[in-house]
């Protein structure tokens, strides 16, 4: 139970934290934090992905468009509320990871980056095509629409009035908190020990009677899920989905954010998701470039592989158990 | 006779466990010595702490230089090491695993030594394009030995030549060791499972338990010995 | 028929630009057991570094891309010793890792240094055609491949008949062992990254006059490339030439005949390629399966 105790009231904190955040700051910052909560949910799933069972996506970017898109036809097409198409859109999203996962399964390490690698350059390309239903190289506009929460007034919440962009925050943020609980119930006890298995040593894991099919469609299918709805409150937030919106570079973005964030633990995530969101506007203050955070993004992720390859919740690590000493 | 190779309180480990604790012994120039031993003893390790693919400390001299520099200067300096499982290069032919066997040899002269050294094995002449990979176990092992004779080595190294052969196969193979020694004063640094035949080839052995030289001697006190050959060599 | 035939040279001098860089990727793969995601960009670089050499320095074209090759070999070479050697002791994930980093960051380094434009790049091969049996084909295309095809023959000279050849496959299939005859395996290596980055730096230089130079030059390729290795196996060389005529041939032949694909969706038949080899059969058509060893 003590064991519990320390990141119980970490956590409590952090939830006091982020709920009060918003007072203290511009419109504009609560924007860009609400998009920090969207990556910290995308990265949360990749991160059961990567880190739990070591297989490397690089096309998480396609399933947040596929969470992002479904979210935008629901709303544009079928007149279904931005808050009740989150669950559609992770339902979706996670089936599409699943039937992904079964032929994944004959697929080790490298060629499974190369697979996903290759779905997520496709997809915009597939986007494009399929006009009638994805509306094509302009995709969908979802500003100004009823279904979408706070978009023309503002939205009284419990007695506040909120601005679109507070709406935004605390939707994005309970969403990613809830998120973190779910996959922290998930990732303890046996699941969790049997997916760390299935990293450590496919042949080891499968000989001590762990069905690799099983934990390692699961581990595509709940990180599908995740970013699924990551993607869903993205199309949320930008009001606007398009073939472009989702790239391979958000792909690789992610893939970095996992990295930095200290593969296999879910501590270093938040650290990884303000990474994403914020590199590209420290990389403009180095250079005015469109360059320049791409080449910061290279530099770090090669540095972060030769001196932490643990990421940063490594990082973390080592420091807590110098200080247990 | 003058020592051709020289180990003092050689050290050898993989990761933390510790493989060779303190290891001496010498080679004299043109003779066969054996390394006996049981399975885990160090027999193996000591063969490559010589060739430097094992983290390894102590001191170890070829001709009273140190050899240092990993693998390739040991090379280059005249060792020619056969490793454990004949390390062929199964899949490139056998013509091409004779030629990398003198890739330290500067100069063109690789056909003239592959015609010397097929004298020593003459199904060789006729396999040249065959892959490596298909050969038969005695094939590959008599291929590792002509590829190490291709660099005209000063020390040739045998890692456990028996293993998984027939014996009528193996006894093949200790002759031409023989004869190489006899004909060509090369000297011959053997590590062996089978102590009988190992000891009726060699001037001299060293049996190893636990990392350390537990007995040492001429073959033929080794050979005599009822008692050690009891405790440790097995018969 | 004459449009048919038109249609496979011109698909062949596509199939041998993804040759070359499908061949980069397998040298890398054979040899260290890692897919350089870097590959296209690297070749990219190069390319803009000959356009700087004929452009802003007024060099004669050939000349230009001698040096070039010069100039891609040495970086190929300094990436394997100062990114990729220190990280091979960990696992083949940390270095992936690092070839995406790379991919970033000399992505980001050619926007940098010589801007996001679109530029247009002079072919050294006339634009002309030429009539051959009455059916017209480019000179452009007819280069391409020629090119190419030395290019090959002169690696597989090297590979079969060089000692330095024989040492470099010996280090790439059985490293341990090559050390012990005292072939030197991560110089090798180096070599290896070395070649691939000139074969990368080939494929964009024949690639840069039709399809323009922009940082994204070698994106696209870079996949048919990837599909190539996958379909011809990702250990065999052969199989990349091969994986990548046929994949040139076949991509033309399909956007031109079959009116579902058109032009847009030629990327996604190539991603098909690969998922459906990588299910199907990894090891590809000249690939040996892979047994691993508990």
């Amino acid at each position: 139970m003590r064991r519990l105790a320390l990141p119980l009231v970490a956590f409590a904190a952090l939830i006091v934290v982020v709920m009060v955040f918003p007072a203290f700051v511009s419109d504009f910052r609560a924007q860009q934090f609400a998009y920090v909560a969207i990556y910290l949910v995308a990265l949360i799933g990749l991160n059961v992905l990567t880190g739990y069972t070591g297989q490397i996506s690089l096309g998480h970017g396609a399933f947040m468009a596929i969470g992002g898109y479904t979210t935008a036809i629901l709303m544009a097409d079928h007149g279904v509320k931005d808050i009740w198409t989150i669950p559609l859109a992770a339902l979706v999203t996670g089936a599409a990871g699943f039937l992904f996962g079964i032929p994944a399964l004959r697929l080790s390490g490298l060629y499974l980056a190369l697979a996903t690698f290759a779905i997520a350059v496709a997809m915009p390309a597939v986007l494009k095509r399929f006009e009638g239903f994805t509306g094509g190289g302009s995709g969908i506009n979802l500003f100004g629409t009823p279904e979408l929460t706070a978009s023309l007034t503002p939205q009284s919440v419990l007695g506040f009035e909120l601005s679109f962009n507070n709406w935004l925050y605390y939707l994005c943020w309970t969403v990613a908190l809830v998120s973190y609980v779910a996959a922290w119930l998930l990732l303890r006890g046996r699941t969790g020990r049997a997916l760390r298995a299935v990293r450590d040593s496919e042949t080891a894991a499968q000989s001590s009677g762990v069905s690799l099919a099983r934990y390692k469609t699961l581990a595509f299918a709940v990180s599908a899920a995740y970013a699924g709805v990551a993607g869903s409150l993205f199309a949320i937030a930008t009001t606007f989905v398009n073939p472009d919106t989702f790239p391979i570079a958000l792909s690789i973005t992610l893939l970095v954010g996992v990295v930095v964030a200290g593969l296999g633990s879910l501590v270093g995530l938040i650290a990884g998701a303000v990474f994403v969101q914020f590199l590209p506007l420290w990389a403009q203050e180095i250079s005015r470039s469109p360059g320049a955070p791409a080449v910061v993004y290279g530099v770090i992720l090669i540095l972060t592989m030769f001196v932490l390859p643990m990421g940063a919740a490594g990082l973390v690590g080592r420091m807590l158990a110098k200080l247990r000493r | 006779m003058s020592a051709l190779l020289e180990l003092h309180d050689v050290e050898a480990r993989y990761g933390p466990v510790q493989a060779l604790r303190g290891v001496s012994l010498e080679v004299p120039e043109g003779e066969i010595v054996a390394v006996l031993g049981a399975n885990g003893a160090g027999k193996t390790t000591t063969l490559r702490a010589v060739s430097e693919t094992v983290r390894r400390s102590g001191r170890i001299e070829l001709g009273g230089k140190p050899l240092r520099g990993g693998p390739e200067a040991a090379a280059k300096a005249g060792v020619a090491h056969v490793p454990e499982g004949r390390g062929t290069f199964t899949e490139l032919d056998v013509t091409e695993n004779l030629r990398l066997g003198a890739y330290t040899r500067r100069g063109r002269r690789a056909d003239a030594d592959i015609e010397r050294v097929a004298a020593w094995f003459p199904w060789i002449r006729e396999r040249g394009t065959q892959r490596a990979g298909t050969l038969s176990g005695g094939e590959q092992q008599m291929l590792a030995l002509a590829r190490a004779l291709m660099s005209r080595p000063r020390l040739l190294m045998l890692d456990e030549p028996s293993l998984g052969l027939a014996p009528l196969v193996v006894r093949e193979i200790f002759r031409i060791v023989r004869e190489l020694n006899a004909q060509e004063g090369l000297t011959v640094l053997v590590v062996e499972q089978d102590a009988r035949i190992a000891l009726d080839a060699a001037s001299s052995a060293y049996v190893l338990e636990v990392g350390k030289v537990a007995v040492s001697g001429s073959a033929g006190e080794l050979r005599e010995n009822e008692a050690v050959r009891r405790s440790y060599l097995g018969y | 028929m004459g449009d048919f035939l038109q249609q496979v040279v011109s698909g062949l001098a596509s199939g041998a630009i993804y040759a070359s860089l499908a061949l980069a990727l397998v040298l890398i793969h054979r040899a260290t057991g890692v897919i350089n995601f870097a590959q296209g960009e690297m070749a990219t670089f190069s390319t803009y570094v000959a356009w700087t050499l004929t452009t802003n320095h007024g060099w004669q074209y050939w000349p230009a891309f001698v040096v070039t090759l010069l100039l891609s070999f040495a970086g190929g070479v300094g990436v394997h010793q100062v990114a990729i050697r220190p990280n091979e002791k960990g696992s083949v994930l940390r270095v992936v890792i690092v070839t995406i980093g790379l991919l970033l960051l000399l992505n980001g380094l050619v926007t940098l240094i010589w801007s996001g434009e679109v530029r247009a790049v002079q072919s050294p091969f006339p634009t002309r055609t030429i009539d051959i049996g009455g059916v017209a084909f480019s000179i452009q295309d007819l280069g391409t491949i020629g090119v190419a095809f030395a290019t090959v023959a002169l690696l597989w000279l090297l590979f079969q008949y060089t000692k330095l050849g024989l040492a470099m496959r010996a280090a790439a299939v059985n490293p341990a062992e090559a050390r012990l005859v005292g072939v030197r395996v991560t110089w090798m290596l180096s070599l290896g990254w070395g070649l691939a980055a000139v074969l990368g730096a080939i494929a964009g230089m024949l690639a840069a006059p039709s399809v323009f130079l922009d940082p994204n030059l070698m994106a696209a390729i870079l996949i048919y490339a990837f599909a190539a290795a996958v379909l011809g196996g990702i250990d065999s060389p052969l199989g990349a030439v091969v994986g990548g005529l046929a994949l040139g041939v076949g991509l033309n032949l399909i956007g031109a005949y079959v009116d579902f694909v058109g032009a847009d969706l030629r990327l996604p038949v190539a991603l098909l390629v690969i998922l459906v080899v990588l299910v199907v059969k990894p090891s590809g058509i000249f690939g040996k399966r892979e047994v691993r060893k508990v």
